[in-house]
């Protein structure tokens, strides 16, 4: 019963928050609204009991929501005072766009005849999770590690503002490095 | 090795309690330690942070000009919740109030909170100084996090576990702190850190005329302030599980001690603010990505090695 | 709270995201309605897993789903970034053309 009451709290806030990110009028609430979207969802998933999926949600987006509004605030410059944001295009499309594939989706959902349920639960999730990644799901590990070097410098590579060759000179050989703030570790 | 046991719910007022005892006990500590650097009477000093509730309490509110203020008041307001919900998943002894299975990260997720609550605070204001106090705090999360990060995976790689209790209870008789020190020292690093307190308070500095905290007054600084010094306290409380034993020594019952070894690691920190300067974010970015990352995870690798070989 | 309730609730947050991801005319606010797809996503998969095939495999799918949005995010704004260097601009309408 209770478990039921916070489901239903949880839900409306998710989807709540969900719509408030694209009608409220600054971007740092736009940013906490979406932020405080992802925290319901990770909480749902913990009365789900993922526990370790759960509080992980949790946690990402907390930081990754920090780190976009610093994002929103560089690339849109409105200073906190609440000023209107309406930028859309084709609104009315997207809105019938959205209605169709929430009816299809949801409608899907309910009328779709689930199967039972196959097998329980492990006794330890988390173990038997972290026993999983390691063992029989290693590929997505393993997938992971490359993908996420390859975003690293891709990401540094498209939005550095200076090279190497900025920094030490035509033939690399400038040291120290022309830097506007010295690094901490005396680079 | 069993975890600690989950009470009931009904005992969240005294987590509150002691909460806030240490919070009490750390500002008195701050303020002889103050009062002793500058020379004026110390006995005051005790008293000063009674007074200075007192006074925050009755202070009339300043609010600014077009400041956003839902935002504002749950960046400073939320401290305190962040560090009661990090406090949730710390074992008193052999007694918690939840029994997560997933302990560690929750108290990661908790401290990550505090980026946006302090740039929250920075933010809301809608005034310079606060904004660039704000903007410092992400400039050095960005520094220490990942550290802490690793450096909280460090004893749940020895334990096995990622529940808080089943790691304070798998240490006997020699503590994590002895065999992973540069796991401890990193981890004290970021208690420091997101408590925006000593070497890590660029963004309350008197350059930027208070910073986050400029335009804070009234109960807003009070719980703003009480909060730094909460999550401080929060911090040192859950090293005394993953690092310092839990509730283990002599004589003393398991309750006493992590108390005891709470308020040893508190006052430590507090003591820290005077004697270590305050660091520039952008110095403290390269070391924390070059000497603190990798010294962590090369920790990690040493407590994997010994962990898969002991076993 | 059933399987069809959970459902039903990532289907609106779907729907909700899909919204924003056509309507907005500001690049990050494109991503943010990405964001809230994927969020349903997540959602939908953790309430699969338990109710229909509660085995560790599955679980699995939340952290990939995860790590796909963080890859997408890192790589989304490092594009803005670029973008808005070179044009000064945020806009999805004035970034059709790329070339020039």
């Amino acid at each position: 019963m209770l478990v039921d009451i916070v489901f239903w709290v949880l839900a409306l806030l998710a989807v709540a928050t969900a719509v408030l990110v694209f009608v409220v009028d600054s971007m740092a609430r736009a940013t906490y609204a979406l932020a405080l979207s992802f925290v319901a969802v990770g909480l749902i998933v913990l009365l789900l009991n993922q526990n370790y999926a759960g509080v992980i949600t949790v946690l990402m987006m907390l930081m990754e929501m920090a780190i976009m509004a610093v994002y929103m605030v560089m690339f849109m410059g409105m200073n906190p005072a609440l000023m209107p944001m309406s930028m859309v295009h084709s609104n009315r499309v997207a809105i019938a766009v959205a209605a169709v594939t929430f009816v299809l989706l949801g409608g899907g959902a309910l009328l779709v005849d689930w199967p039972t349920r196959r097998g329980a639960p492990p006794a330890d999730l988390t173990a038997a999770l972290g026993q999983a990644l390691m063992g029989p799901q290693m590929l997505v590990m393993i997938a992971f590690s490359p993908v996420m070097v390859a975003t690293i410098i891709g990401g540094v590579v498209l939005a550095s503002h200076r090279s190497r060759y900025d920094r030490f000179g035509d033939d690399l050989d400038r040291r120290p490095p022309r830097d506007p703030a010295r690094g901490g570790v005396g680079r | 090795m069993s975890g600690a046991v989950a009470v009931s719910a009904w005992w969240t007022p005294l987590a509150v309690v002691l909460l806030g005892l240490f919070v009490w006990a750390a500002a008195a500590l701050d303020g002889v330690l103050t009062a002793r650097a500058g020379g004026t009477h110390r006995g005051a000093a005790l008293v000063r942070p009674v007074d200075a509730t007192v006074r925050l309490l009755r202070q009339r509110r300043v609010v600014t000009l077009s400041s956003d203020r839902p935002l504002w008041r749950i960046g400073g307001a939320g401290l305190l919740v962040a560090a009661l919900l990090m406090l949730a998943v710390t074992p008193l002894g052999h007694w918690t109030l939840s029994d997560l299975d997933v302990g560690v990260v929750w108290f990661n997720a908790m401290d990550v909170a505090v980026w946006a609550l302090v740039w929250l605070t920075g933010w809301g204001a809608n005034s310079v100084h606060p904004l660039v106090g704000g903007y410092r705090f992400l400039a050095l999360a960005l520094g220490y996090e990942l550290p802490l990060m690793f450096a909280l995976t460090a004893p749940p790689i020895a334990a096995h576990s990622l529940d808080v209790g089943v790691i304070a209870g798998a240490q006997g008789t020699v503590w994590n702190v002895v065999w992973m020190p540069v796991a401890f020292v990193v981890y004290c690093v970021g208690v420091l850190a997101f408590s925006v307190w000593g070497p890590f308070a660029a963004p309350i500095e008197p350059d930027i005329a208070g910073g986050v905290r400029a335009d804070l007054s009234g109960v807003d600084r009070l719980l703003f302030e009480g909060g730094r010094l909460a999550l401080l306290v929060a911090g040192a409380a859950f090293a005394v599980p993953m690092f310092l034993g839990g509730g283990s020594g002599p004589l003393l019952p398991a309750w006493a001690w992590t108390l005891v070894k709470t308020a040893a690691l508190v006052a430590v920190l507090v003591w820290l603010r005077r004697r270590l300067p305050v660091l520039r974010p952008d110095l403290l970015l390269e070391v924390g990505w070059l000497v603190l990352l990798p010294a962590a995870l090369l920790q990690d690798l040493l407590v994997a090695v010994v962990a898969v070989w002991v076993r | 709270m059933t399987l069809q309730l959970v459902l039903l609730v990532a289907a609106a947050l779907f729907a909700v995201g899909l919204y924003g991801a056509i309507s907005q005319q500001v690049v990050v606010m494109v991503m943010m309605g990405l964001e809230v797809m994927i969020n349903a996503v997540i959602l939908a998969a953790g309430a699969m897993w338990w109710f229909l095939a509660p085995d560790p495999t599955g679980q699995v799918l939340i952290l990939v789903v995860l790590g796909a949005m963080t890859i997408e995010m890192a790589m989304g704004f490092a594009v803005a970034t670029l973008w808005h260097r070179a044009k000064n601009s945020d806009m999805t309408d004035a970034a059709t053309d790329l070339a020039g």
